[in-house]
């Protein structure tokens, strides 16, 4: 996005000079030194086994940030993902132990997250309320309504004789994971749908300058309830190829830190957290990195604390190289901003 | 003669009389003192559980069978759940030190977090007893495992099978819950006991899993990846390892990987032994360690003396569960408990 700024002035600038003007371009040279260095220093890094499960292991999170990315670009935010991936989920799981069919359980759950994401697009659209407490509280609210009402354990297995499910998960499609599969058919459709759908100009819009959004009489407030709508249910599915691949869910997730890997992925991608720009391009880019860094760690058999100073010190820098890239003046930092 | 007849008939009547009067007495029973009082004595009494979080096998067991004695003692059982905070459970047990119940069960997140305040509630008066995870304080009673025995068992297990000259390889890894937890700390050292003394094994991976099936199921996929020729696996929870386990199904190591894990003995776990995931199961065994520690609340509420007057602790036996001995003896469900 930036870099259509960059180098307007100068007479052909070297390509690196440019690459290293945009958080993008950052990311993406420190991605690629990463993988360098470990293809030089772990022997087994460099190879197609590896690879497969380096991507893997970060599709889930992948999808998730697809989610959070669509909020993110119309200038809100959405931590309440987890939350309804957990309780949609587990919810699933516990009525088909008591006696419906699975295939409806699923179309339930469904139901729940996407019924979940509306309202509380709602509230942030009809209500005015800044979306990031929105969703905190309604992330709270979700799971400890899920705890009360629709099942007492965390722990949630894969109900038994339901065995077409754990191919999602576990199963190949041409060679490759279903996962992997799966992260990728999501990207095509949301790189389609910003690029080309009025859905996706106006999403853009939203971001890039609210209240002219407003004005101009797009549909702004319908807008963002399906924003939330849709995140809410790409969760829900990224929770079932997790369910699946793992063959239980764990509600606890929702205590873990897993919202703050979305967002790192996000930011890290070079989505501006000040909403209107950023596309899937972006998303690949953190989640890449993300998952080469993790990778490397774990073969590396580096500590657990050690390994989230840093994440921590990886996200920080983004966020200060996004502030830098992109600064906040008058017209970005409005409400809604973070 | 004639006298000598009527002093036995005398004496034979007499016999009958009391024998009649004695089977009277036995038809309607004796009434035993003792039962009486020990049904009405705990009436009016506190029993308060502060577990690390409700929503999980091990607590919601222990819960369901002090609740059932509560019942049947009819005393006051109440559960105050901080779900997974330390912060929430510490000013549980501060607020618990004002109200001033009779007995209090905690459940300790580690070692250090709740030594001080069980010491001032002891100091209060109120008795106390630990459940499965110890603090630095010892007090009234702790019943529960022994987390050195159980590392020890799972890494002998292990050496049994990879000791140099007996599995494909040497190579182990091990997979950790939360670095900080009581659970983790004396197991690993029971572990790190054992594998000393056989320098022969190598521990390739030592990683964190925050007790998450699917970032288990990552770790072991890039583990195996690396050391395609690994030859056990130790993880340090049955909740987490369902993870572990359907990453070394997916490669195929199933007859390679010797995978060792530990839990309450719940029917999930069981059923992982039976597909041929867990290849052994440590149970500490959730009915036995419930009716420990209703037999030791009792004790303690009967007793005359003083809180932390007398300290006492037992480490029950576990079970070792095989293919060869899963059964309803060693497995249990959370309704057969309630």
């Amino acid at each position: 996005m930036n870099t259509q700024h960059a180098g307007r002035e100068e007479v052909a600038p070297p390509i690196y000079a440019r690459l290293l003007r945009s958080q993008e371009g950052i990311v993406f040279a420190l991605a690629a030194l990463a993988f360098i260095a470990f293809s030089l220093i772990l022997p087994s890094f460099l190879t197609t086994g590896n690879l497969l499960v380096l991507v893997r292991s970060v599709s889930i999170l992948g999808i998730l940030a697809l989610g959070m990315a669509l909020v993110v670009i119309a200038r809100g935010i959405d931590v309440s993902m987890i939350a309804i991936m957990v309780v949609a989920v587990s919810w699933a799981f516990v009525i088909t132990r008591a006696g419906y069919s699975f295939e409806l359980s699923l179309l339930i759950g469904a139901g729940f997250a996407i019924l979940a994401g509306a309202l509380i697009g709602m509230l942030i659209a009809f209500g005015d309320v800044p979306p990031i407490f929105a969703t905190l509280a309604a992330g709270s609210v979700i799971y400890g309504t899920g705890r009360t009402f629709f099942f007492t354990l965390e722990m949630q297995n894969v109900p038994p004789e339901t065995d077409w499910f754990s191919l999602i998960g576990q199963g190949k499609l041409f060679g490759l994971p279903v996962t992997i599969v799966a992260f990728a058919i999501l990207c095509v459709v949301f790189h389609l749908a910003l690029t080309y759908t009025r859905f996706g100009w106006t999403t853009y819009a939203m971001g890039n300058n609210p209240n002219a959004a407003r004005v101009t009489g797009l549909p702004f407030r319908p807008m963002v309830v399906a924003h939330y709508a849709i995140s809410a249910f790409i969760a829900y599915l990224a929770g079932l190829i997790l369910a699946s691949s793992a063959a239980a869910i764990n509600a606890r997730l929702f205590n873990s830190t897993m919202i703050y890997d979305i967002l790192l992925v996000v930011v890290l991608g070079g989505i501006g957290l000040n909403g209107g720009h950023g596309s899937v391009r972006n998303v690949i880019l953190g989640t890449v990195f993300v998952g080469i860094l993790l990778n490397g760690m774990t073969i590396m058999n580096i500590d657990y604390t050690i390994q989230n100073l840093v994440k921590g010190v990886v996200l920080l820098m983004a966020i200060i190289a996004d502030s830098i890239v992109n600064p906040r003046d008058e017209q970005t930092s409005q409400q809604g901003d973070l | 003669m004639k006298k000598a007849f009527l002093k036995t008939l005398t004496i034979a009547s007499a016999l009958v009389a009391t024998g009649l009067t004695g089977s009277l007495a036995q038809d309607k029973g004796l009434e035993n003192p003792r039962a009486t009082a020990f049904h009405e004595e705990l009436k009016d009494k506190t029993v308060v559980f502060v577990p690390l979080s409700m929503g999980f096998d091990l607590t919601e067991g222990w819960a369901a069978q002090m609740r059932k004695q509560a019942d049947r003692l009819g005393y006051k059982f109440e559960i105050r759940d901080p779900a997974w905070s330390t912060d929430a459970g510490t000013k549980a047990i501060q607020s618990l030190i004002t109200e001033k119940p009779d007995l209090m069960v905690i459940h300790n997140p580690d070692i250090q977090s709740y030594a001080r305040l069980l010491k001032q509630a002891q100091a209060a008066g109120i008795k106390i007893v630990q459940i499965n995870l110890e603090s630095n304080t010892t007090t009234d009673s702790y019943v529960g495992a022994d987390w050195t025995e159980i590392g020890q068992k799972a890494a002998e297990a292990v050496v049994e099978k990879c000791d140099a000259g007996k599995g494909v390889s040497t190579k182990v890894a091990i997979d950790t819950g939360v670095p900080t937890a009581a659970s983790d700390v004396f197991q690993l050292d029971g572990i790190y006991k054992v594998l000393d003394a056989h320098p022969d094994i190598q521990v390739v991976s030592q990683q964190a899993t925050e007790y998450n099936p699917e970032k288990a199921r990552s770790i072991m996929s890039t583990v195996l990846q690396q050391h395609p020729d690994l030859c056990g696996a130790i993880g340090i929870w049955d909740n987490q390892d369902t993870g572990t386990a359907s990453a070394i199904k997916e490669a195929g190591k199933s007859d390679q990987v010797f995978l060792v894990t530990s839990g309450g003995g719940n029917r999930v776990g069981c059923e992982n032994v039976e597909k041929g995931l867990f290849n052994l199961y440590i149970s500490y065994n959730v009915p036995l360690q419930g009716d420990l520690l209703n037999q030791e609340i009792a004790r303690l509420l009967m007793s005359d003396g003083a809180a932390g007057e007398v300290k006492t602790m037992y480490f029950n036996p576990l079970t070792l569960i095989t293919k060869n001995n899963v059964n309803q003896r060693n497995c249990w469900t959370l309704d057969e408990l309630k």
